[in-house]
C-alpha cells in the first residue's frame, strides 16, 4: 500500500507521456516548417523563454501555479472517478470571493488579508464544485455536463459583477467601462521574490501536493475516495457511502481550483478582470490543470513536474511568438497537439497494461511453490 | 458416419505460458459414455476443442476407427461424425428451433429453404431420443434446458455419432439433469459414443461408463466407473484426499440470531423478487437456501445486508431491528457477507491484497489512528490472514485482480470471518471454485458454526447444501416452498426446487 518511489509502472507513467509530448512537438515541427520557420530555432526560443534566465524560470513557475492547484484537485476527483472538468468555473468563483474579501477589508493587515483571501477562494471553489456534486449525487446529473455549464455560469456571474457592483470606480469616473476591479490592497499581495514574478502561491501548491498525496494514500478518507473511484458497488458493500465521498471529491477538487484562482489573483493580477468569459481571467488553467494531472499519472507529486512543463510551454510559446513571428494560433495548436498525444498515450498505456496484467498463472504458481516449500 | 472408436494420442497443446494439454491419451467407443473429469483449468475444454477442430494440437494424433485423421475445423469434425455441445450455447436467439437447426445446412431445394423437411426430421429425432421441444418456438423464449436440447438436436441432425458435451449440467436444475441423463442413455443404446465433461463427481458416477481424470493438463488415470468411487475420483482430481462430509454436532441453543419476517423486495427491474418470506437462523446453525439461481436468492441476501430496500417485512439480528439500515450499520451489528458477485462486489480488483483485507475495518484501531493509517499494523493484520486462510499471493501488495478465483474467495472469507461475525451470509461461496478450495471453505464454515455463528448459506449446489446445512430451505420464485432436514431425498428437493412440490413447515 505504501507508494514505492520508483517502480516500473510509475516510471512508465512518466516515460509514456513524455514520448507522447515529444511526438506532439515533432508534429509541431512539421507545421513550423510549413509556416516557413526553422523548428530548431523555434523550439530553442521556447526553451530559452521558459528556462533561459531566473526571470524566465520564475515566469514558468508562476504560470505553473494555477495548473498545479487544479491538477492536484483533479487527482482527487479522478481517483474517485468523478470527472470534474469545472476547474474554470471554480477558479473564477474562488477568485471572485477572494476579490470580495480584498475589496471589503481594504484596511485589514496582511496577516489577516492573505489567509482570509485564500480561505475565501477555497470556499468559493468548494461551493462551486459542491453544486456539481449535489447535482450528481442527488439528481443524477452527469457531472461532465454540469461542470461545463457551471463554467459558463461562473463566467457570466463574474462579468455581471465586474460590470456593476465591483467595477473599478476610476474607470466609471472616466466613463470608459472596463470590466475589471480596482487594484486590491497591497496587503493582500502574496509574498513575492522581487525582482522576479515568483510568488508564494507556487510554494503553497507544492505543500498541498504533498498533503493531497498523504490524504489519498495514507488516510482512511483517501482510501474511501479511491475505493469509491475503483468500485462503487464494493464500496457500498463495505459500508462506505458512495455519494458522500463523491460529493467530497467534488468539494475538495473544487476548493483546490478555487484556491488556485485566489492565488492567481493575489499573486499575479491583483485585480479581477474578464473578457466576458471565464477563460479571460483563467487563461484556461482550469482545463490545462486537468491535462497536467493526467500527464502526472493522476498522482499529486507527479503533477508537480507536469505543471511546470505546461507552464514552460505557455511561457515558451509567448517567447516563440515574439521572436519567430508565428501566428498566435500556432501556439494554441501546439498546446492542443500535445494534449491530444498525451491523452491518447494514456488510453494506450491503460489498454496495454490491462493486457499484460491479466495472466495470473505464473503468480499463482510461484506462490504455490513458496507455500509448498514452507511446509 | 460409423464411429466405433475414437482415439486421441499424446495430445499436447500449449498456450502462452500454459501447458493446457500434456501428452494426453483419451479414447471413446460407440455405446459408452466416457466422462472427462477435472478441476477448472485442467484442460478439458482444450482437449475437446482439439477433437472438434477448433484448436490444432501442437503434437499428437487423432484416430477414428484406428485410422489417423486430420480435423482442421468444426466442419471437418462434423463430416467425421463428431458433434459438440459447448458450455456456452451457439444458438441464434431470434430464430425458431427449426431455423437454428437448418442454419448452415444445405437445403434440398437450394436456394430456397426447406424448413418443412427439416421440421419433419427434427420431430422424428426428438421423439426417438426424448428431446421434446416445439420446432416453431423462438429460441430466446426457451428455458435453458430446452435450449440445450436444441443444441443436442443440432448435432444429431448432422449425424453426429460422437457427441461431446462440455459441462452440460452446469446450467440445469436437478430435474433437467435427470431428463438429460435419460436422453444420454438412449443415445448410447442407439450406438452413439458420448464424452461427458464435468467437475461434479456424483454426476460422473451416475452417468458414465469410464472416467478419465485430468489434472494440470495431464491424465491422472482412466478408470471404469463401477470400480471407483467419489472419494477416489476426488483424490485423483486434487492429488490428495478430499473431505466431502462433515461432522456436525447438533445445534445446542435456541438463540435466534437472524429473524426474517414477511420480507418482500424487488429486483433490479422493479418486479417482486422476494415475496413475503420468513425464516430464522439460530446461533451455531447453518441454514441452507437451496434453489435454482434467479429465484430471488441474490435479492434476499442484498436486502438482508442493506444493499437493497425491503418493501415490507422485518429483518432483525440478535433481536435488533435492522430493516433498511445502512450497510455500515449492519456490518457494525456483526453481519458478514460473502457476496455472490465476488469480483464486482466482494473485492476491489485494483486494490492490493492488503487493501482489500481491510475493506470494512480500515477505520478501526489499530489499523488506523485518527484517520491516519498505521501501515505496519495493516501489513501484520494482512499477512496473518493470508497465512491463516492460505491465500496464495506473491506479496501483500499484489493487486487482487491477478489472483485466481479460489484465492480471491479465500481472501473474502478471511476478511469476513476475521470480523468474528454473529451472522454470516454466504452466497454461492464455492461457485466456480476448485475442489481443494471448496473443501477449505467448507471446513471454515463448519468451524465458524462450531464457534456459534449463525450461517445462512445460499447455494445452487445441492451437494454443498446437503453436506453443510442443518436445515434446508428451498427457494422458488421468491418464496420458501419448504424447510426440510438435510436427510431429505434429492428427488424431493429437486421437485421443490422446480416449484412442483411444497412442504409446509
Ligand atoms: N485460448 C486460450 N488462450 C490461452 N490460454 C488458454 C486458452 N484456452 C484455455 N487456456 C488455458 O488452458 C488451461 C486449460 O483450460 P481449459 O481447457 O479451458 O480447462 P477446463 O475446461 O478443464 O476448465 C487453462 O489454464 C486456461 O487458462
Ligand atoms: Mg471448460
Amino acid at each position: 500500500m505504501k507508494m514505492k518511489p520508483l517502480d516500473l509502472s510509475r516510471f512508465n507513467a512518466i516515460i509514456v507521456p513524455a514520448i507522447a509530448g515529444a511526438l506532439g512537438l515533432l508534429v509541431g515541427a512539421v507545421m513550423l516548417l510549413v509556416l516557413g520557420a526553422n523548428p530548431l530555432d523555434a523550439y530553442a526560443a521556447m526553451v530559452q523563454g521558459a528556462f533561459g534566465s531566473p526571470n524566465a524560470f520564475a515566469d514558468t513557475l508562476v504560470k505553473a501555479s494555477p495548473l498545479l492547484f487544479v491538477g492536484i484537485g483533479t487527482c482527487i476527483a479522478f481517483r474517485c472517478n468523478v470527472i470534474n472538468i469545472g476547474g474554470e468555473g471554480q477558479i473564477v468563483i474562488g477568485a471572485l470571493l477572494a476579490t470580495a474579501v480584498g475589496l471589503t477589508f481594504q484596511e485589514a493587515p496582511s496577516w489577516l488579508l492573505v489567509p482570509g483571501g485564500l480561505l475565501a477562494g477555497f470556499i468559493g471553489g468548494a461551493v462551486w464544485g459542491g453544486i456539481a456534486g449535489v447535482l450528481k449525487t442527488r439528481f443524477r446529473v452527469n457531472e461532465v455536463l454540469s461542470t461545463i455549464m457551471l463554467n459558463s455560469i461562473a463566467g457570466y456571474i463574474m462579468t455581471f459583477f465586474l460590470n456593476g457592483p465591483i467595477m473599478d470606480p476610476t474607470t466609471l469616473d472616466n466613463a470608459i467601462r472596463i470590466p475589471q476591479t480596482q487594484r486590491l490592497p497591497v496587503a493582500s499581495d502574496l509574498w513575492r521574490w522581487i525582482p522576479t514574478r515568483f510568488h508564494g502561491g507556487f510554494v503553497l501548491g507544492l505543500g498541498l501536493a504533498v498533503l493531497v498525496y498523504i490524504l489519498l494514500w495514507r488516510t482512511t478518507m483517501g482510501y474511501r475516495i479511491r475505493a469509491v473511484g475503483f468500485n462503487p458497488r464494493a464500496s457500498r458493500y463495505a459500508g462506505i457511502s458512495v455519494s458522500r465521498y463523491q460529493l467530497l471529491a467534488f468539494v475538495l477538487s473544487g476548493a483546490l481550483a478555487g484556491l488556485g484562482g485566489a492565488v492567481e489573483l493575489m499573486g499575479v493580477t491583483h485585480r479581477l478582470f474578464s473578457d466576458g468569459s471565464a477563460s479571460g481571467f483563467t487563461g484556461s488553467a482550469g482545463f490545462n490543470g486537468i491535462i497536467a494531472a493526467l500527464f502526472g499519472g493522476l498522482h499529486p507529486i507527479g503533477t508537480i513536474p507536469a505543471s511546470i512543463l505546461f507552464g514552460a510551454l505557455l511561457v515558451g510559446a509567448n517567447q516563440l511568438q515574439r521572436t519567430i513571428q508565428v501566428p498566435s494560433a500556432f501556439v494554441i495548436t501546439l498546446d492542443g497537439l500535445i494534449v491530444v498525444f498525451v491523452v491518447a498515450s494514456q488510453i494506450w498505456s491503460k489498454r496495454t497494461r490491462r493486457v499484460t496484467e491479466e495472466p495470473a498463472r505464473p503468480v499463482g504458481v510461484t506462490a504455490l511453490q513458496k507455500t509448498e516449500a514452507a511446509k | 458416419m460409423n464411429i466405433q472408436h475414437v482415439q486421441l494420442r499424446n495430445i499436447t497443446k500449449r498456450f502462452p505460458g500454459v501447458l493446457a494439454n500434456d501428452r494426453v491419451n483419451f479414447d471413446v467407443r460407440a455405446g459408452e459414455i466416457h466422462a472427462l473429469l477435472g478441476e477448472n483449468g485442467a484442460g478439458k475444454t482444450t482437449l475437446m476443442k482439439i477433437l472438434y477442430g477448433l484448436y490444432q494440437a501442437d503434437e499428437g494424433e487423432i484416430l477414428i476407427n484406428d485410422a489417423p485423421v486430420r480435423i482442421k475445423s468444426p466442419s471437418d469434425a462434423m463430416r467425421q461424425g463428431i458433434g459438440m455441445v459447448h458450455q456456452h450455447f451457439q444458438l441464434v436467439p431470434p430464430f425458431t428451433v427449426t431455423e437454428n437447426i437448418a442454419l448452415g445446412l444445405r437445403s434440398a431445394r437450394e436456394p430456397m429453404l426447406d424448413l418443412d423437411a427439416v421440421g419433419k426430421r427434427l420431430r422424428e429425432l426428438a421423439s426417438r431420443y426424448g428431446l421434446h421441444v416445439d420446432p416453431h418456438a423462438l429460441v430466446w423464449q426457451l428455458a435453458v434446458g430446452q435450449q440445450q436440447r436444441v443444441e443436442i438436436l443440432k448435432a444429431l441432425y448432422r449425424d453426429a455419432a460422437l457427441l461431446i458435451l462440455d459441462e452440460p449440467t452446469a446450467v440445469l436444475t436437478p430435474q433437467e439433469v435427470k431428463e438429460l441423463f435419460v436422453t444420454l442413455r438412449r443415445l448410447t443404446e442407439t450406438g452413439h459414443a458420448l464424452i461427458f465433461i464435468s467437475h461434479k463427481l456424483h454426476e460422473v458416477m451416475q452417468i458414465s461408463d469410464r472416467v478419465t481424470v485430468l489434472r494440470d493438463g495431464r491424465v491422472v488415470g482412466t478408470v471404469a466407473t463401477k470400480h471407483t468411487n467419489t472419494k477416489e475420483l476426488a483424490r485423483m482430481m486434487v492429488g490428495r484426499d478430499v473431505v466431502t462430509s462433515w461432522d456436525k454436532p447438533p445445534v445446542k441453543t435456541d438463540d435466534q440470531i437472524l429473524r426474517i419476517e414477511k420480507l418482500s423486495a424487488l429486483d433490479d427491474k422493479g418486479l417482486p423478487a422476494v415475496k413475503n418470506l420468513s425464516l430464522d437462523v439460530r446461533a451455531g446453525e447453518i441454514v441452507g437456501i437451496a434453489g435454482v439461481s434467479g429465484n430471488g436468492q441474490r435479492e434476499l441476501a442484498e436486502t438482508l445486508v442493506g444493499l437493497r430496500r425491503a418493501e415490507s417485512g422485518v429483518v432483525s439480528v440478535a433481536g435488533r431491528d435492522l430493516t433498511n439500515h445502512d450497510p455500515a450499520d449492519i456490518i457494525a451489528a456483526g453481519v458478514a457477507f460473502i457476496p455472490e458477485e465476488r469480483m464486482t462486489m466482494g473485492v476491489i480488483r485494483d486494490f492490493t491484497v492488503q487493501e482489500n483485507l481491510i475493506l470494512e475495518t480500515h477505520a478501526q484501531p489499530p489499523l488506523a489512528r485518527k484517520a491516519l493509517f498505521d501501515f505496519d499494523k495493516i501489513a501484520a493484520h494482512a499477512s496473518q490472514l493470508v497465512r491463516e486462510y492460505d491465500v496464495r499471493t506473491p506479496t501483500l501488495d499484489t493487486p487482487v485482480k491477478s489472483l485466481s478465483g479460489g484465492n480471491i474467495q479465500k481472501l473474502i472469507l478471511a476478511r469476513e470471518l476475521s470480523r468474528a461475525p454473529r451472522l454470516l451470509i454466504a452466497a454461492q461461496p464455492t461457485r466456480g471454485v476448485d475442489i481443494g478450495a471448496t473443501e477449505y471453505i467448507h471446513k471454515r464454515l463448519i468451524e465458524q458454526r462450531a464457534q456459534g455463528t449463525a450461517i445462512l448459506l445460499i447455494s445452487e449446489d445441492l451437494d454443498e447444501v446437503l453436506a453443510l446445512a442443518d436445515r434446508i430451505a428451498v427457494m422458488y420464485e421468491g418464496e420458501i416452498v419448504g424447510v426440510v432436514p438435510p436427510n431429505t431425498p434429492v428427488d424431493q428437493l429437486g421437485l421443490m426446487m422446480a416449484g412442483a412440490k411444497r412442504v409446509s413447515s
